[in-house]
């Protein structure tokens, strides 16, 4: 895999079908539904309990704004990568292009998928800077895999967004 | 010219008032999160506070270390939009009743 940055573009270039699978499941990872830590981790309180008033107002009127923030940035990211579908061989490399202006929606999308991930599995902050861990041999390890791989997507988005 | 005899003495009551009476400042404050990551910390603080980069170093490096930090004080109301920000940018923060 290559990533570097091309005129408007990053472009993710020599993506085996592995890692494409894994960017095509960004979306589809950002999904609460069903869990209850990922919900509650994505959509967390504003104030401790005790401020009622606080946390009343925010359930109706922020929550549902920000539901709609982070839709959008899936949308956004499940457009860009319809790319990867268009592939006539199923087993070749392919190259993904990322809209310089969609670098943001990107940011969110792997943050949620990330959060929803880690949340899922449980996992402790030992797990998650145990970056060599190897090989994947469960669900679990693979969900690990993805965090780290979409946190290197990150850093490399933000490190380009600083260079501007 | 002034005089002191001419001045009524003022009347002195007693007045209680709830904290949210006087919106004594409330803080907004980030909790450490093992998943975020620090660059991305950095980033958002930059975004949401205006902060130069050493200082939003800084504020991340104390959420990391210490579990949490104090971003900002003031008034509920701006508060609330400092925190929805954050909340938008999935970042785990709170607003607290500075005492």
């Amino acid at each position: 895999m290559d990533i570097r940055r091309d005129q408007d573009c990053l472009e993710i270039s020599e993506l085996d079908p592995f890692l494409a699978e894994l960017l095509r499941q960004i979306p589809e990872s950002t999904n609460t539904e069903g869990a209850e830590g990922a919900k509650e981790r994505i959509f967390s309180a504003p104030a401790a309990t005790s401020e009622r008033e606080i946390c009343a107002e925010w359930k109706l009127y922020v929550e549902p704004e920000l539901q709609r923030l982070f839709q959008t940035a899936t949308e956004t990211v499940a457009s860009d990568l319809q790319q990867l579908n268009g592939s006539t061989k199923p087993f070749a490399n392919c190259t993904l292009r990322i809209p310089r202006k969609n670098s943001e929606a990107w940011l969110s999308a792997l943050n949620q998928a990330r959060l929803v991930i880690a949340a899922k599995y449980n996992f402790t902050e030992g797990e998650l800077c145990d970056h060599y861990r190897s090989p994947i041999g469960s669900r679990r390890d693979l969900g690990l895999f993805q965090v780290n791989f979409y946190g290197f997507l990150q850093e490399f988005i933000l490190n380009e967004l600083e260079k501007e | 010219m002034y005089s002191s005899s001419s001045v009524e003495t003022p009347e002195i009551g007693q007045e209680t008032r709830t904290a949210e009476e006087l919106d004594l400042p409330w803080q907004v404050i980030v909790h450490n999160d093992p998943v975020n990551l620090m660059s991305y910390v950095t980033m958002v603080f930059q975004k949401v506070f205006a902060l130069p980069r050493e200082k939003a170093e800084k504020h991340m490096l104390e959420v990391h270390e210490q579990g949490r930090s104090v971003l900002w004080s003031g008034m509920r109301e701006r508060g609330e939009l400092y925190v929805q920000q954050l909340h938008g940018y999935l970042l785990l923060a709170t607003l607290e009743r500075t005492n």
